[in-house]
């Protein structure tokens, strides 16, 4: 698969060093497998019967296709997958287009023109992620209701847009804090405004880590529970709620979780993909110098 | 075509607090239409800040900027009509050599044929027809000093901003770039400010020098007349290479003292002494003034640099009870070596100094 590509031949080390690299690459390999395990097993567990599934562990079985038809067709909850599944786009879609349009701004404001006091701005900003959530989740509710915005894609746009924001400002930021500061004067000096010179200069090349960050607020978006099912539990949520509700309170629904599970992470892995390639792509030009 | 007049120009930096910094003080200069001036100093110097307020880059925070008698202090830098080449060029990464020197004018929405004639013309100019389709990353380093420099003349500007824009190359591309980058701009005839810590360039690219340090202007004047005749100490040692000696020494009545010789002096330099309430003063003299004679002052060689057309002779002489070293220029065949004893003297012009207020004595030489 292209998410791992490959890196730079490597110098041969010679010596001591040779052991403690020997050791080092190992160690990256079992961390490499802890991480890549369970996302492995459920996978094989969603090809599986759901008794063989619940019973003790094996790669010896018939694969079956069969529990992701049941996932996708089955109408158990409040919610198809069909359903959830044009929900999160949009959420997603919206809230990320939101976030990368007032982030943009932003970053450049603290890091190519830095105002009085950027840094008091930027901590504030990260500031806002120190409350846990469940902490706010009340009076969020609260508003969201006499909104009424309770159960609507609406509230999850604000909240995921919201949720987002400081990320995004911070990472590009730091993107922006890398393009030489006379690309931009010279922008000013050939007459170019304020819009053209964040569109034609700066975007383009800080575009591998705009495409990162928006990634990261589509990923942090898709995955997000804890608001949908707290203000949006029912038709107008996302693809977590509907995962969750593949669990059943009677029998056995190992099997059919995994391959709900399955299909919620395969639109992150295909745009991760999409946007590692042309990340890496980005980089290789050697955008910058 | 203008001509760019600063007056009391100043920038500060942490404007009213305890730690305020004048990069640039009250700075006036005016600079002809078509001159090319160099701004030179050593770092710190306010150089480039005094060449980014006339480019807008900076603020300027007293006194007010001209451009061909339009005053720009408040003008942002797109409304002063200048061009201007940065030391590591700033080229658009994501623009062809083409897109990059046409960059201005789709600014200023000219039509895209008209566009395309004008860059064609730089690029004849500076041999960058062949690359025009490139990017600025598959191009050597001379090549993109070239693109700089065919980004600011495409679009005829006023006047054009050079910030150490040879810094970059390498040292035999950046002699052969300073001859033709002084030819382009006398060709062309536009207004020129080039700012260089390189003595060198500056004395052999400007019609005047302006030296700068600590935010002062020290001189302004031809290559020719700084070198001749330093207004004060500190562009008696920044002009010229190796730097003119410059001894210190103490009055004995109404006379100075260059180890164990008497300084000539001049009638004008010899009313300044006599009325000047100073005890200490510099004796400046350049290497290839001083010469080999057997009445002069005895000292001994240390070190010889041999360039070939000429030596430098280090020499440590013994003045006013102290070694202090000189440098002094012989032939290029000379057959002095570490450790020989020579007698040196005075042969040309001598500069005399104050040694606090660090201030000329006697008239300006003509």
């Amino acid at each position: 698969m292209a998410l791992f590509t490959r890196a730079p031949k490597a110098e041969p080390i010679l010596g001591q060093n040779r052991l403690v690299a020997h050791l080092l690459s190992f160690l990256t390999w079992i961390i490499g497998l802890m991480f890549f395990f369970p996302l492995f097993w459920l996978t094989v567990n969603g090809f599986k019967e759901e008794s063989v599934a619940s019973a003790d562990p094996t790669l010896r079985f018939e694969p079956t296709l069969d529990r992701f038809s049941e996932v996708t067709e089955a109408n158990s909850g409040l919610l198809s997958f069909a359903e959830a599944f044009g929900n999160s786009f949009w959420i997603v879609l919206i809230s990320t287009a939101f976030v990368m349009v007032l982030a943009i701004p932003a970053a450049y404001a603290l890091s190519i023109r830095p105002m009085k006091k950027w840094r008091d701005v930027l901590f504030f900003f990260i500031s806002t992620k120190f409350l846990p959530i469940v902490g706010i989740i009340m009076p969020v509710w609260i508003i969201a209701r006499d909104l009424e915005l309770l159960g609507t894609r609406t509230v999850l746009v604000v909240l995921y847009t919201a949720m987002n924001l400081p990320l995004a400002v911070w990472m590009l930021r730091s993107f922006f804090a890398e393009v030489p500061k006379e690309l931009i004067e010279a922008a000013q000096i050939d007459g170019c405004s304020l819009i053209g010179q964040i569109r034609q200069v700066l975007l383009p090349i800080v575009a591998p880590g705009v495409a990162a960050t928006a990634l990261l607020c589509v990923i942090f978006a898709w995955n997000e529970f804890f608001f949908a099912v707290q203000l949006n539990p029912t038709g107008a949520s996302t693809i977590p709620v509907w995962v969750n509700s593949q669990q059943k309170f009677q029998g056995q629904f190992i099997a059919s979780l995994s391959a709900a599970s399955v299909l919620a992470t395969l639109p992150v892995v295909i745009a991760g993909w999409v946007a590692q390639k042309r990340m890496i792509r980005g980089l290789a030009m050697g955008a910058i110098k | 075509m203008a001509e760019v007049r600063y007056e009391k120009a100043s920038r500060i930096y942490g404007f009213g607090g305890v730690g305020a910094v004048r990069a640039v003080n009250e700075l006036d200069l005016n600079i002809a239409d078509g001159e090319l001036l160099v701004l030179v100093g050593p770092s710190g110097s306010g150089k480039s800040t005094a060449l980014r307020m006339l480019a807008g880059l900076e603020t300027v925070n007293e006194g007010s900027i001209f451009i061909d008698d339009v005053d720009v202090t408040l003008k942002p830098p797109q409304d002063r009509d200048i061009a201007m080449v940065f030391q590591n060029y700033a080229l658009y990464p994501s623009m062809t050599v083409g897109e990059n020197m046409g960059f201005a004018l789709k600014q200023a929405k000219v039509p895209k044929a008209e566009r395309r004639a004008q860059v064609e013309e730089a690029a004849r100019i500076l041999d960058l027809e062949p690359y025009l389709d490139r990017k600025p990353k598959n191009l050597s380093g001379g090549q993109r000093q070239r693109v700089a420099m065919g980004r600011a003349i495409v679009r005829s500007p006023q006047v054009f901003l050079m910030d150490e824009p040879l810094s970059n190359l390498d040292a035999k591309l950046r002699v052969q770039t300073r001859t033709e980058l002084a030819d382009l701009q006398a060709r062309l005839g536009t207004t020129m400010v080039y700012v260089t810590h390189d003595q060198v360039e500056a004395m052999t690219m400007g019609h005047r020098v302006a030296v700068l340090d600590h935010g002062e202007l020290q001189q302004v004047d031809t290559p020719r007349r700084l070198y001749s005749s330093p207004a004060n100490l500190f562009v008696a040692g920044f002009i010229g290479s190796p730097a003119m000696n410059l001894i210190e020494t103490d009055r004995t009545g109404d006379e100075l003292h260059f180890g164990s010789t008497v300084v000539p002096l001049s009638d004008d330099v010899q009313a300044d002494l006599k009325a000047s309430a100073s005890t200490r003063f510099v004796v400046g003299v350049r290497p290839e003034h001083l010469i080999q004679t057997p009445d002069g002052a005895p000292c001994g060689a240390t070190v010889v640099e041999e360039l070939g057309s000429d030596a430098f002779v280090h020499a440590s002489m013994p003045h006013n009870g102290t070694e202090a070293t000189v440098v002094v220029r012989v032939d290029g065949e000379t057959a002095i070596t570490r450790g020989d004893n020579l007698t040196i003297a005075i042969g040309g012009p001598v500069h005399i100094f104050d040694a606090e207020s660090g201030v000329r004595l006697g008239k300006p030489v003509t």
